[in-house]
């Protein structure tokens, strides 16, 4: 039997008619505007753009998204990790409502969230008030773009992390005990590896929402030119003054280096998955 | 090292797991729990690895498990060192065959770790023993069942262990490969003489592997013996009934005059003949033959309306010239009779 054939015949029937409809999908909704917004881009001549990426306010607007981004989607996915680890590992009451508290940040409208946070941690606000004395400024500084990516990015965390605990080798824990491990050494040396490449996925998914993040943003960042205008704001504010050049040439570098970080941690995953035979 | 289980108890909210059930199993020795699922059998083995409590008791002379003469009641599963091997394998799936196997050894506290080089020798060497050298490389997910629960045996006999704890080890594999490790698992205990117990529903491989078969059912020990002896000397119904197939007459023939015992007969305790052999032959129709096996499957289908499997051997069905539908008669050569139980 040739190989063609026993492929033929495992496949499942319909196989043409999802994989058409996938393709046409992900062109349509994908593939076209990113290939419009490429189209847009290539009018600009490459100087322009490195005109524009030489600017210090665009250079400062993309070291404080990616450097943002990267540090909330690291304690995202800590604190995410510790989140889900409680909810799948205990039982106390209460725990249903904070399980359902966590998504809270997925349905919010992102200005909403925006203001909300701006209540809390304005300088005359519920926790800004009394941070100020310490000569901590939540709003309108780094640390309220932080503040703000931290909190629409958790719930990625936590839910991509939460069924990877639930569905974790309770025997393979039992095993290591069995052969002289200590608690600790069987936290990091079995369980925490298994619960790393949904630990990456959490990470990669709480970034690429942080990197693309803008209402809840703008109002606590006060988006002061050079120290907390975020990239996704300088594209807008670029194409209020018409300037439809200067904003593809950001959209452009944002678009590439987002594409490949998220490449760059797929192929990792897939590195993982095919050493330990996991595809 | 001898492991002693004294009048333990264990219960899951209102559900009896265990019932007063006292083991003791010999240095050396291995030692097979048989039983349906829901006997207990699981829970026994994993309280002796310490990852079952038994109930507390106001007796302190009950709830024991004794390594040794020592109560280790009160021990964690990692000082108890026993190995352990699950059903399904439980590997570490992130970590190499050789890392797996040892864990064990990497684990251990500073001072009595071995060296890199020596884990490296003993590694080999279990590699060796479970026939999967070169395979060190290789992670859980690339090997097959068989070799996965090998694996799963390295490592547990890694820390060399005062008993080795097995739970259905082959009960997530194939009848072929099941047979062949069942073997490899009793020339593997004979070279090394580490006290075993073996948690099996699966009769053929008790009675194969085990120098003792521990018979249990709904949390109760039913009978301690040598595989011979619960085969052949069954102690009570579910004993017979359990281990392999049975026909079972209520008491009419001469040797149960106590009126409603039961009789139990094998199928191939029963002998066929065309003729009245003696009082005790029963006379019916033949059935069904099942030709496929060692002897044929013969299903008689007795005058007062009972059906009777009797196994013959392929030579003399083939003497007796049995069809469908023949008028045969069925002469127990050997039975076990149970008398009603009045205790209740």
């Amino acid at each position: 039997m040739s190989v063609t054939g026993t492929m033929q015949a495992r496949r499942l029937p319909g196989f043409g008619l999802t994989l058409g409809f996938t393709l046409f999908y992900v062109t349509l909704m994908i593939a076209l505007p990113i290939a419009a917004l490429l189209l847009k881009a290539s009018a600009v001549s490459t100087t322009e753009l490195i005109e524009t990426l030489k600017s210090p306010r665009v250079q400062a607007s993309l070291r404080l998204t990616f450097g943002a981004s990267v540090l909330a989607a690291l304690i995202n996915t800590f604190f995410g990790f510790v989140a889900a680890w409680t909810l799948v590992r205990y039982r106390f009451i209460g725990r249903r409502m904070i399980d359902s508290l966590i998504d809270l940040p997925f349905a919010m409208p992102t200005a909403v969230s925006g203001i909300a946070l701006m209540a809390i941690y304005a300088p005359t606000g519920l926790i800004g008030q009394h941070l100020i004395p310490w000569g901590i400024k939540t709003a309108i500084s780094p640390l309220g773009v932080l503040i703000a990516l931290v909190f629409i990015g958790f719930p990625f965390a936590v839910r991509t992390i939460q069924p990877a605990i639930e569905e974790l080798d309770i025997e393979a824990e039992q095993a290591s005990a069995s052969l002289g491990a200590s608690r600790l050494q069987t936290f990091t040396r079995v369980t925490l590896p298994s619960l790393l490449p949904a630990a990456l996925t959490g990470f990669t998914l709480a970034l690429a929402r942080a990197l693309g993040e803008y209402g809840s943003v703008i109002f606590i960042a006060g988006n002061l030119p050079m120290r907390t205008e975020i990239a996704s704001l300088l594209i807008v504010s670029r194409l209020d003054e018409n300037d439809v050049v200067g904003a593809c040439a950001i959209a452009v570098v944002m678009l590439t280096a987002t594409f490949g970080l998220l490449l760059g941690i797929q192929a990792i995953q897939w590195f993982i998955q095919r050493k330990t035979g996991r595809s | 090292m001898s492991v002693e289980v004294r009048q333990v108890n264990k219960t899951f909210g209102s559900y009896k797991a265990l019932q007063d059930v006292s083991l003791k199993v010999n240095s050396g020795e291995l030692v097979a729990l048989l039983g349906p699922s829901g006997s207990g059998k699981t829970t026994l083995l994993r309280m002796i690895a310490g990852m079952e409590v038994p109930d507390r008791s106001q007796n302190s002379e009950e709830g024991k498990i004794l390594f040794f003469n020592q109560d280790v009641a009160k021990w964690s599963v990692s000082q108890r060192q026993v190995g352990f091997v699950f059903q399904h394998y439980a590997l570490f799936k992130h970590m190499s065959v050789f890392e797996n196997i040892a864990f064990g050894l990497r684990v251990r506290p500073r001072g009595q770790r071995p060296s890199n080089a020596q884990i490296h020798d003993r590694v080999k060497q279990l590699l060796q023993l479970i026939q999967l050298e070169g395979f060190g490389d290789r992670f859980p997910m690339q090997l097959s069942g068989g070799q996965r629960q090998r694996v799963a045996l390295a490592r547990a006999l890694a820390i060399e262990p005062k008993v080795l704890l097995l739970d259905e080890p082959f009960g997530a594999l194939d009848a072929k490969v099941r047979q062949k490790l069942r073997e490899w698992l009793r020339r593997l205990h004979e070279q090394m003489h580490t006290t075993t117990i073996l948690v099996t529903h699966d009769q053929e491989e008790a009675l194969e592997v085990a120098d003792r078969v521990v018979v249990m059912n709904q949390a109760k020990i039913e009978q301690i013996g040598t595989p011979e002896e619960v085969f052949h000397r069954p102690a009570s119904e579910f004993v017979i009934d359990f281990l392999g197939s049975v026909n079972v007459f209520s008491g009419r023939s001469s040797e149960t005059l106590k009126g409603e015992s039961k009789v139990y007969v094998r199928p191939h305790e029963l002998q066929i003949s065309r003729n009245s052999i003696d009082h005790t032959s029963i006379s019916g129709q033949v059935q069904k033959i099942h030709r496929a096996g060692a002897s044929a499957k013969v299903f008689v289908q007795t005058d007062n309306d009972q059906k009777v499997r009797v196994d013959v051997p392929m030579n003399q069905l083939q003497s007796l010239e049995l069809g469908i539908g023949q008028q045969v008669f069925i002469t127990p050569m050997q039975a076990h009779v149970f008398s009603p139980d009045y205790t209740i």
